[in-house]
């Protein structure tokens, strides 16, 4: 099983709740985690059909990928609870709760969250929780928000952010330096994962791959899609070069010796390596498996 | 404890991989009667009306007239929709 | 009598001669000569030059009983068999085979002629649209099932003598005043006359029926005036509309492309994507879009092909033009821009159905292909393709140059969706083979690629691509897993209700299409 804190999300793929062509398909196209919505992406008369939906695809299909369900608000909108009531029992990976702005509303889903796990005698952290900042509110908290222990992921959901900004996206993406960086420092300090925003002109497979590789190169460690052909893209960027993984593997292999030989200081290429250059080094590792390279064969090369 | 519709209600959509299923009361004793239109009658006729019966019964419902017009939907997706036309019937 | 793929052939099938059952690929040697042309006194000065279809009925002495046929350039946008099969009924001439090189839903209209008794056997490609759902639930509405061909098994039957023709009705989009013609323009222009070609060099009397007839000579001609009989001047052969798409673009639907990706990738990683390979692309969305995909390999690793064939497209065509290729064989050209290639690029060459895969001559240009991907309606656990009848048991589609491809290219791929709406499409046995798995190497849908166990070289090439290969029964429980496995739509076994009766491309009996019980 993948530890659902550390597994590699490089893509979050949105999948319209309410459209069984979409939701049969949503699998095929190697998105690390498939994000179902019943919230935006469904009108308030269908809510319900939505909800319903998505939880029989999910108790009845088996997806490769991470299962995650956006729901509506639990208390600004009169779906949320409903939502949960429906859709926890076919037990996804994860919820994901929109425009988080107050500690107290991952409380209430954590709540329930333990409620269904108990009943059902699931492990506790059977499901988890990503949030998404789409506010200023939520942005001033995030920091509160992201120490919650069932939350294990935040994400930054752009298009509600920027209307709260009153502006507009641009191309350099200036507008968004300050959350994103906001965001990013408080899930590495609570040693969360951090999402990356969608990018909607599918068209512009330029401007995207600029954004992913931005977006990468700030730290995130995967990017929301709405299109299957994002997919290849945001892998492709978060493929590790092949100078990243021979270091990645020689900081594992030497760890491992240190572990085994009780080693106390641990030197990689004569630098000094600790906890967290292991940490990334494993996800390096991971990242360049999930890419389909043979990383047993670097491994005997090295 | 059974259930007995208050209203007739439908769910879901005329799409592909979608089904439209109506549900309305029967009388009682009139059990699940079923009328299925669909693309794959001749492959899944049979296991599609055993599914809906079995979820109108699982729901609570004995006394129920079905018609379904289908076009191709898996399993989840008739269970889904039948479910959710069973609980808009039972709103006032 | 079990052919040697197992299917049930009836030893007697009602008004089908010297029933030879298929023995596999290449077993059968014809140990004979072919068919020869009718031998004619073409007089000094005669004008060629008909005023009406009956005055061409008329000339060519066409009687009941005889055989006439067409060709399927103008697709589903001809008009030429309509008005043709109207005069002859008109005549009361009656008990016409109708040998077609294809069949359109625009060829509805032969129903009421069927019905009447004007014409009473078809042999075609396929049987497609209303024509083929009725003839599909009444087999008994001709005198003996419909004769099913490849392209190239139409050919070979043809020049074996084994198709004899009295007279072809041929449409020509340009013709002179002696009949030398070409599909490359006209008003009605829809590019290679390839299937018209061996008609016109073997039928009895030949007859073009054009609606652009030129005072100048027409050079280059697709069918010399030394074939030609007679000429009729009409308004319109066909419908533009429905003879050649504009450009026919790739496909956006994402599964498509994510099949067409892996079928590149196939290439790609059995070696036969590499300097001087040849391939063909059927139509169909996936087939179509492997294109986009095969490019950006070639022009990454900066390989050129040699050739490819058609069914051209634009999008071969584009190729062609930017030098990926160095020639296309085209049959058969399916859109504006691939005609407009075939009138302007020189290495676009235009080539007759036997050129493309008669399996009984010296050497059909598929005996030279590496790879050919290609559709398939369903295909089975023994890699089996059924192109013709739908998943109910009803004739929609064409068997068009399916076997031949397969049977000449070294890597024959597959590509189609494991499931459509909820239909699985990896049956245990497909309702009728077309092309028989033998000659299928690769089968790939959205979910994973299945490799026929007999090419193991293949499979030791893939095992560690990355690539979803899998067992073809694991592929199919992935299906049933999904959906569930579907009740099986019953087939009648009485001979009477065989609809049509598939020819392998050397003539001997694959298989035999059955009425549904439904």
């Amino acid at each position: 099983m993948n530890d659902p804190k550390t597994r590699l999300r490089r893509t979050m793929m949105f999948v319209p709740g309410n459209s069984p062509k979409m939701i049969n398909s949503a699998d095929i196209y190697g998105a690390d985690s498939l994000m179902f919505d019943v919230e935006d992406a469904i009108a308030i008369t269908e809510k319900d059909t939505a909800r319903h939906l998505v939880a029989n695809a999910l108790k009845t299909l088996k997806f490769h990928s991470e299962t995650v369900v956006r729901i509506n608000h639990p208390t600004q909108t009169p779906f949320g609870m409903d939502d949960l009531k429906v859709i926890l029992p076919s037990k996804p990976d994860m919820i994901r709760l929109p425009k988080v702005e107050d500690v107290s509303e991952v409380q209430l889903i954590t709540d329930e969250i333990e409620k269904v796990e108990k009943e059902n005698g699931w492990p506790e952290g059977t499901i988890n929780i990503i949030g998404a900042i789409e506010s200023v509110k939520g942005l001033y908290n995030v920091r509160e928000i992201c120490q919650q222990p069932r939350l294990i992921a935040i994400a930054l959901g752009a298009e509600d952010f920027i209307a709260n900004l009153k502006t507009q996206r641009t191309k350099t993406g200036i507008e968004l330096y300050y959350a994103r960086s906001q965001i990013l420092m408080a899930a590495r300090d609570a040693e969360i994962q951090c999402m990356d925003t969608v990018f909607s002109d599918v068209k512009d497979m330029e401007g995207f791959e600029r954004e992913v590789t931005n977006s990468r190169d700030m730290g995130f460690d995967g990017k929301s899609v709405i299109h299957p052909k994002q997919i290849t893209a945001v892998h492709r960027i978060y493929t590790p070069n092949d100078k990243q993984l021979t270091h990645a593997l020689k900081v594992l292999a030497a760890f491992e010796d240190s572990l085994k030989n009780h080693k106390g200081v641990l030197a990689v290429d004569g630098k000094m390596i600790d906890g967290p250059i292991v940490v990334r080094a494993q996800r390096i590792v991971d990242q360049a498996k999930a890419a389909g390279i043979d990383v047993e064969k670097k491994r005997e090369e090295i | 404890m059974t259930k007995i519709l208050a209203k007739s209600a439908k769910a879901g959509f005329e799409e592909k991989n979608d089904l439209v299923v109506e549900v309305s009361p029967l009388q009682n004793g009139s059990g699940v009667v079923i009328d299925l239109q669909s693309p794959v009658k001749n492959q899944y006729g049979r296991h599609i009306e055993a599914l809906i019966k079995d979820t109108v019964t699982a729901e609570g419902f004995f006394d129920v007239q079905v018609n379904v017009l289908d076009k191709g939907a898996w399993d989840y997706t008739i269970k889904a929709r039948t479910i959710a036309a069973l609980e808009r019937g039972m709103k006032q | 009598m079990k052919n040697a793929i197992g299917r049930d052939i009836p030893a007697h099938i009602s008004g089908i001669n010297n029933i030879r059952l298929y023995e596999g690929a290449g077993v059968y040697k014809p140990e004979k000569s072919g068919a020869g042309k009718k031998l004619r006194v073409g007089k000094p000065h005669t004008n060629k030059i008909l005023q009406s279809i009956d005055e061409a009925i008329e000339k060519t002495g066409l009687k009941d009983g005889q055989t006439i046929s067409f060709h399927h350039h103008l697709r589903n946008g001809d008009y030429v068999m309509k008005m043709v099969v109207e005069r002859i009924a008109a005549k009361g001439i009656k008990n016409i085979t109708i040998a077609a090189s294809s069949l359109s839903p625009c060829h509805d209209f032969l129903i009421d002629y069927i019905k009447d008794g004007t014409v009473t056997a078809l042999e075609s490609s396929g049987l497609r649209g209303q024509l083929g759902k009725y003839l599909t639930r009444h087999p008994e509405a001709l005198q003996k099932p419909t004769i099913i061909r490849s392209h190239g098994g139409r050919a070979r039957a043809i020049e074996a003598g084994e198709l004899h023709i009295d007279v072809a009705f041929m449409a020509a989009p340009t013709c002179d005043r002696q009949g030398n013609a070409t599909g490359r323009i006209g008003k009605s222009a829809f590019g290679s006359m390839g299937y018209a070609m061996i008609d016109a060099a073997y039928a009895d009397n030949v007859v073009l029926i054009t609606d652009n007839l030129v005072d100048e000579p027409v050079h280059p001609y697709s069918i010399p005036q030394t074939q030609v009989d007679y000429i009729v001047p009409v308004e319109e052969i066909g419908d533009p509309a429905g003879i050649a798409s504009g450009a026919i673009r790739i496909t956006k639907s994402p599964t498509q492309l994510l099949i067409a990706k892996y079928a590149a990738e196939v290439m790609e990683k059995t070696g036969i994507l590499k300097e001087g390979f040849s391939m063909q692309l059927g139509s169909g969305g996936a087939s179509l879009a492997a294109a986009k995909f095969i490019r950006e390999k070639m022009e990454a690793q900066n390989i050129t092909g040699s050739f490819g064939i058609g069914g051209v497209t634009g999008i071969f065509s584009e190729m062609l033009k930017d030098g990926l290729f160095k020639a296309c064989y085209d049959a058969q050209t399916f859109d504006t821009t691939a005609v407009q290639s075939l009138a302007e690029n020189p290495n676009h060459i235009e080539i007759s159905a036997s050129f493309y895969a008669n399996p009984w001559n010296a050497g059909p240009i598929v005996n030279d292909l590496d790879v050919v991907i290609l559709s398939a309606t369903e295909v089975d656990l023994d890699f089996n393709v059924n192109v013709i009848t739908d998943s109910n048991g009803v004739c929609m589609g064409a068997s068009g140059g399916h076997s031949d491809t397969a049977a000449g290219a070294a890597l024959t791929i597959i590509v189609m969706p494991l499931i459509r709406g909820r239909l699985p499409m990896i049956r245990d046995h497909v309702q009728n083979v077309v092309t028989p798995g033998n000659d299928v190497d690769v089968i790939i849908t959205e979910r994973g690629i299945a490799i026929n166990p007999k090419r193991t070289d293949l499979i030791e090439k893939l095992s560690n691509s990355g690539l979803p290969i899998m067992k073809i029964e694991k592929l199919q429980q992935m299906a049933y897993d999904f959906v569930g496995k579907p009740d099986e739509v019953q087939l009648s076994d009485a001979d009477k209700d065989i609809v049509a009766v598939v020819e392998y491309r050397d003539g001997s009996i694959l298989d035999v299409i059955r009425k549904p019980l439904v």
